[in-house]
Formats: structure tokens, C-alpha cells, sequence
């Protein structure tokens, strides 16, 4: 049987009145990596906020089916508990909630979801611990507001730490190569890669080829006016970082 | 007939039995209470000061005032059911309008402290009483002389000079009768130079169906170099409206903290008059309030800087759901005599549904050239990303929401110093906000109608 976690076909998608997403069609499988690249403005992040569910976005046509379940018709939290994880291009700083009540709230909405017990005080300290080296995220930030007052590497590594604590079966990591530099860089692809398993898929959404070197993508998409508008292999990150955009650019807009 | 004479009335028709149930200064008050009643009237909604809550309205049914001094018992314990172990304090109880002591308060009180019934401290101690009773509440106001009036009995809190109290006072009341009912209150705390005192002021409302006014007027004497914190919170019911007026004045060299926390009730107004007489005093000036339903708080500040070198900082925080309306009535003012002051004023408001109002005034008058002031007022909505960022990490939005709104207040939380009264307000604000009801019981508030 054909094992598809999410299967994406022709989805729009505007905000206000302005069209983004104009038919896009995405398949995924478990174990793969998928990335997605493209000129700025072309869609990337409208389509990690609306497989996320952001209420600023309205779907206009389209559907997204994630492992046979309808995603389009879940909220936000429900589809985090079926295992769709969005790290954010620009983590929210909530000032006054701590990190550890906002993971704790997390974990046991979860396991309500799942007609689970919440975690015990010690089980759920032993849990955060655990996660907490996969990006060796500092024990101090766990008691201060979430990602208030962070620095860019401190913020990205806090979203793959939530990404161990929940243990998503699709990741969709939006820019998290931005503001990093390269040390930071490499301890949040290195989180990334270790949390990596045949059962689940991850989507990365970058500018650069760079981070590619390290989170190795079987599949490169190239999204260009609300469209996916070519597929390859890991060459085509390749091409284009030598290359730009401006080719493709050309044969779109030749059509 | 305006709510002035009905209560005029009601004082003149029964004198006798209202001054034989009270005793020394308490009557002596009266007459000039009832000759500044001339002709007055209580605020109505516009009038300045008042442009969102009618006084005139609250007093305006004909409620009866326990003249007889009929014995209500209340069950205290019931009260304590929601309530937070682990802070021993001083307790006395104001039914309705009468203090009752209890055990832990008449053993455990040291050597010169008074923490009474006003109208028995009045006949035991004519003098100390006669010194302060009125010495600060402004009876020219109407509201203060129709209090003034009618007042029977009240709370006498008195810590000598140089008398520091390790356990906060704790004075709890509670409206508790099968008819409607005002209750004419009175607090006068008095603290002696370089004395300490803490108190704690909750009100209750044990019976949901009946309707309450509470009639308050609290005095504050603080003494030189002595400190002095004042916490008030208020859970009482729908059918409760308040109108309660702080007095404060403040000697060389004192700090006074007040806080003022709504977390339910019908109509409330509470005023802050805080007159900074001494030179390089300290005044910390807080209210919370959490507003759903039907619900109405309006708070009003004044803080008068008349001396040179004092700092007073001001900070009210409202969280309006449902159809509540807010407001605020923020007033600094600086004399010519007060160079060198600093004052600061703030007051930050979320609007968590459509319906919900909030109407906010924040106003210096400064009449000095050296002075460091502010003033700031927000109105906004809860951060939509950071609810969806929440949201996408699996938590509900029902529970995102109230960690914001936790999170929102934990600035006005921080403002109460004392740290055993402040973790039980956190603890009473996340209860309300979460609307856990599970450990209440029969408790008669509609904490879990939040959202």
C-alpha cells in the first residue's frame, strides 16, 4: 500500500483579498525530507502557516489529508496532537508565561487528547531534561518567559527543543536557518537530524543551500507565484544557489 | 426623593436606637455629617469624576440598614472555602456591618495593638479614637458624611509607635441576610510612628440571590517613618454593588501600599484619596481587576503630592471579558509645596471580547517646575500570535488564553509586596481565570461562567 502522510492537492489560499497560494500540490511520505525554495514573496511561509492553521489565512479551494485525516477541518491544537509541528521564521515572545508552564500545558493537552493521564511534576521535569540536550538548550532559559529575551540562535534551538518534547510526525521548520550563525546553525540541524526516523517527515523552507548541507533533502520544490513550479533532486538546490531564480523565473513566465 | 433624603429619613426617624448602638465620636460626627448633607446630592453618571458609574443609582433602592442591630450568624468557614491555607494572619470578621474578633485574633495580638470593634474602641478609648475618627475621610463628600450618618460600628486597627506586626491583619466581610441590605462600613487603621502593619481586607458575599450595597469608608493614618500595606479584594456577588473610599494621609518619611483587587462582584467604585503631607514619603498605589459577565469596576485615584521629595507610583491593570465595562479615573496632583516629587501613573487594559468597555481618564495637575511625572493609558486585545503560536504547540485556546491573561497580570501581582498575600491573589486569579471551581463547592460566585 502506498504510505502517504500528506497528501496536498491544489490548495488556494489568500489573506485579505490577495490570492498566495494558487494551487499547490505536495506529496510526502514518511522518512523523507522535503524542501521548499523560492524567491521571496512567492508563498513559502503562507503555506507553513496555513497547513498550521492560522486563522489570518482563508483556504479557498483544496485539500490537505494528513496520514487520512482531513487537516484543513482540525484547529491549530488539534493538528499539533496529530502530529504536525510548524517551527516559526519569528518565535513569539509571550512575556510572563514560562517556558515550563507553556510546555507543561502543551504535553498534557496532548495527552488528554489521547485519553492519557497528565505527566507527573518528576516525570514531566525528567522529560524536559531528556529533550533539552538533543539542542543543548541552556537550563536557565526553561524557567525564564517564552523566548522573551532570547537571542535569534537561543529562540530557533527553543522551537526544535518543543519539536523533541512533542515529537511531531511532520515537521515544518519555516527559515530556521535565519539569524543563526554557523555554530548555532549546526546544533539546530543536528537537533533536527537526530529527531529524524523512518516514521516521520520533515519540511524545510529556506532561502540558502547552506542549511541542505546539513539537513540532507531528498526532494527539492521550487514555489514561485503560489505554485510549486519544479521538483528535483538534492541538485536542484545546488543549481540554483549557483544560478538564482531568475531562469526559472523565465520559464514560468514564458508559459 | 432623592437617596440622600430617603437615608436622611431613615437616620432622623431613628436616631436614638442608631446612637445607642454606638457610642462617643461616632454620635458626635453625626450633626456635621447631617448639616453637610444639605442640600446635596450623590454623584450621578457624567458628573465629573463620574463619567461611567451613578452613585446616585446604587444607593437609590430603599435598602435597610441593620439599625436593631439584629444578630446574623454567618457561617465563616463557608467563606474560607476557597480560600488559600498557608498565611496565618490576625483575623476578624464584619458581618454585614458588625465586627466579631475571633480566637486567633483576641490571643494572639501583642501588647498595645488594638484590632477592634470602632464603636466599642470608641467608649474604651475616647481620646485615640476622637484623634483620628474623620481626621482624614472628607465629609463634605457626600457619600463620606451619608456613611458618616449612618455608621454604627466598623474595624479599629491601632499599632503603637515603633510596633512592627509579623502577621498581616485580615479582615474579612461578608454580607450575609435573607433581605436586601446596606451596609454601612467603616475601617480607621491608625500606625504610629516607625510602626509596620500589613492588612488584608476581603469582601464576601455569602447569599447570590439577594442585593447588597456596601456603604465604605476607610481611613489611613500613617505615622512618620512607618509603613503600612493595604490589600483589599473583593469576590463578591452579581447583585452587589460597592462604593468604597479610601483616605490615606501620610506623614515625614512613610510608605504606603495599597492594592485593590476586583475579581467579582456587580457594580463597584472604589476611590483612592492619598494625601502625601510628610516630605520623601513612598506610595505604591495598585489595582487588578478581572471582569466578565455583567460586571462593573470603576476605580478612581487621587494621589496629592503637598511636600517636597516623594515618590508615588500607580499602576491598575483591568482584564474585561464577556459585557463587563472597566473604568479608570487616574488623578495625580502637585502642589506649589512639592518640588522634587515623582509620580508615575499607568493603566494597561485588555478587551478580551467585543463587548467589553473600558473608559479611562489618566490626568496630572502640576504646579511645580521640578517634578519627574507620567502618565500612560493602553487599550488592546490579547496578542493573536502569540495565541496561535500557543495554540500550534497543542495547547487549547481556552488554556492559552488564560495564560495570557495570567501572564498580563502578573506585572500588578509583583506589586504586592508581601509575599505570602501576593501567592494567594496569584493563586485566586488563576483559580478565576481558569474557572476551577472543582475545590468551591457550593461557593455562590459564577467563577466558572468565564470563557
Amino acid at each position: 500500500m502506498d504510505n502517504i502522510l500528506l497528501k496536498v492537492e491544489d490548495l488556494h489560499a489568500r489573506i485579505d483579498s490577495k490570492e498566495i497560494l494558487k494551487g499547490i500540490n505536495l506529496t510526502i511520505r514518511p522518512g523523507e525530507v522535503h524542501a521548499i525554495m523560492g524567491p521571496n514573496g512567492s508563498g513559502k511561509s503562507t503555506l507553513s502557516s496555513v497547513l498550521a492553521g492560522n486563522p489570518a489565512f482563508t483556504v479557498t479551494g483544496g485539500t490537505a489529508t494528513f496520514h487520512g485525516v482531513d487537516l484543513l477541518a482540525l484547529s491549530p491544537e488539534d493538528r499539533s496532537h496529530e502530529g504536525l509541528f510548524l517551527s516559526f521564521q519569528y518565535p513569539v515572545e509571550i512575556p510572563g508565561v514560562s517556558m515550563v508552564n507553556f510546555m507543561r500545558a502543551a504535553v498534557n493537552a496532548k495527552r488528554k487528547y489521547f485519553g492519557e493521564d497528565p505527566l507527573s511534576a518528576s516525570e514531566f521535569l525528567k522529560l524536559m531534561r531528556q529533550k533539552r540536550e538533543i539542542v543543548e538548550l541552556d537550563n536557565k532559559l526553561a524557567s525564564r518567559s517564552v523566548n522573551e529575551g532570547f537571542s535569534g540562535g537561543e529562540k530557533k534551538r527553543n522551537e526544535i527543543f518543543q519539536m523533541a518534547v512533542l515529537e511531531p510526525r511532520l515537521s515544518i521548520l519555516d527559515e530556521t536557518d535565519s539569524g543563526l550563525d554557523i555554530d548555532a546553525l549546526r546544533v539546530v540541524a543536528g537537533g533536527v537530524n537526530k529527531l529524524k526516523s523512518e516514521d516521520n517527515a520533515t519540511i524545510v523552507i529556506t532561502h540558502y543551500q547552506r542549511l541542505l548541507d546539513y539537513i540532507k533533502p531528498d526532494f527539492v520544490h521550487v514555489l514561485y507565484k503560489g505554485r510549486i513550479v519544479k521538483t528535483g533532486g538534492p541538485e536542484l538546490a545546488l543549481e540554483l544557489e549557483e544560478k538564482g531564480y531568475d531562469w526559472i523565473k523565465q520559464e514560468v513566465d514564458e508559459q | 426623593m432623592s437617596s440622600v433624603s430617603q437615608y436622611v429619613n431613615l437616620f432622623v426617624e431613628n436616631r436614638e436606637a442608631i446612637e445607642s448602638h454606638s457610642s462617643g465620636v461616632l454620635n458626635t460626627m453625626r450633626d456635621l455629617a447631617l448639616k453637610s448633607l444639605e442640600g446635596k446630592r450623590l454623584p450621578e453618571r457624567g458628573d465629573e469624576g463620574f463619567a461611567k458609574t451613578s452613585i446616585e443609582k446604587m444607593f437609590e433602592p430603599d435598602f435597610g440598614v441593620n439599625i436593631n442591630r439584629i444578630n446574623i450568624p454567618v457561617d465563616v468557614a463557608r467563606s474560607f472555602r476557597c480560600d488559600v491555607p498557608n498565611v496565618s494572619t490576625l483575623l476578624g470578621v464584619v458581618v454585614n456591618d458588625s465586627f466579631v474578633p475571633t480566637s486567633t485574633l483576641l490571643n494572639n495580638l501583642p501588647e498595645g495593638v488594638l484590632v477592634m470593634s470602632l464603636s466599642k474602641a470608641a467608649q474604651d478609648y475616647p481620646a485615640l479614637v476622637g484623634e483620628y475618627y474623620g481626621s482624614v475621610a472628607r465629609v463634605d463628600r457626600t457619600a463620606v458624611a451619608l456613611n458618616t450618618l449612618l455608621a454604627q460600628d466598623g474595624v479599629f486597627i491601632y499599632v503603637p509607635s515603633g510596633v512592627r506586626l509579623a502577621n498581616p491583619v485580615q479582615i474579612v466581610s461578608i454580607f450575609n441576610s435573607s433581605v436586601p441590605m446596606m451596609g454601612v462600613r467603616r475601617i480607621l487603621i491608625v500606625a504610629e510612628g516607625g510602626s509596620d502593619v500589613n492588612v488584608l481586607l476581603c469582601d464576601h458575599t455569602q447569599v447570590a440571590g439577594v442585593e447588597f450595597l456596601s456603604s465604605e469608608v476607610i481611613e489611613v493614618c500613617v505615622g512618620e517613618n512607618a509603613h503600612v500595606d493595604v490589600y483589599s479584594i473583593e469576590e463578591s456577588s452579581a447583585k452587589t454593588s460597592r462604593y468604597s473610599q479610601l483616605f490615606a494621609r501620610q506623614a515625614d518619611g512613610s510608605r504606603l501600599r495599597v492594592s485593590s483587587s476586583t475579581l467579582q462582584n456587580g457594580t463597584t467604585r472604589n476611590d483612592f484619596t492619598i494625601d502625601v503631607k510628610g516630605e520623601g514619603c513612598e506610595t505604591v498605589l495598585s489595582g487588578m481587576v478581572t471582569a466578565d459577565g455583567k460586571m462593573h469596576v470603576d476605580n478612581c485615584s487621587s494621589v496629592n503630592h503637598l511636600s517636597p521629595r516623594s515618590v508615588s507610583t500607580q499602576l491598575f491593570k483591568y482584564l474585561l471579558d464577556g459585557e463587563s465595562q472597566g473604568a479608570f479615573e487616574g488623578g495625580i496632583y502637585v502642589s506649589p509645596e512639592a518640588p522634587y516629587t515623582e509620580s508615575y501613573q499607568s493603566n494597561r487594559n485588555i478587551l478580551a471580547s467585543e463587548s467589553a468597555r473600558m473608559h479611562t481618564t489618566p490626568q496630572l495637575l502640576i504646579y511645580n517646575d521640578e517634578v519627574k511625572c507620567s502618565h500612560g493609558a493602553t487599550t488592546g486585545q490579547l496578542d493573536r500570535n502569540a495565541l496561535f503560536y500557543m495554540q500550534t504547540r497543542g495547547v487549547p485556546k481556552p488554556t492559552a488564553r488564560q495564560l495570557l491573561m495570567q501572564a498580563f497580570m502578573t506585572d500588578a501581582l509583583e506589586m504586592i509586596a508581601v509575599e505570602g498575600i501576593r501567592s494567594r491573589l496569584s493563586m485566586l486569579v488563576e483559580r478565576r481565570l481558569s474557572g476551577d471551581v472543582s475545590l468551591c463547592g457550593e461557593c455562590s460566585r459564577d467563577c466558572h461562567k468565564i470563557d
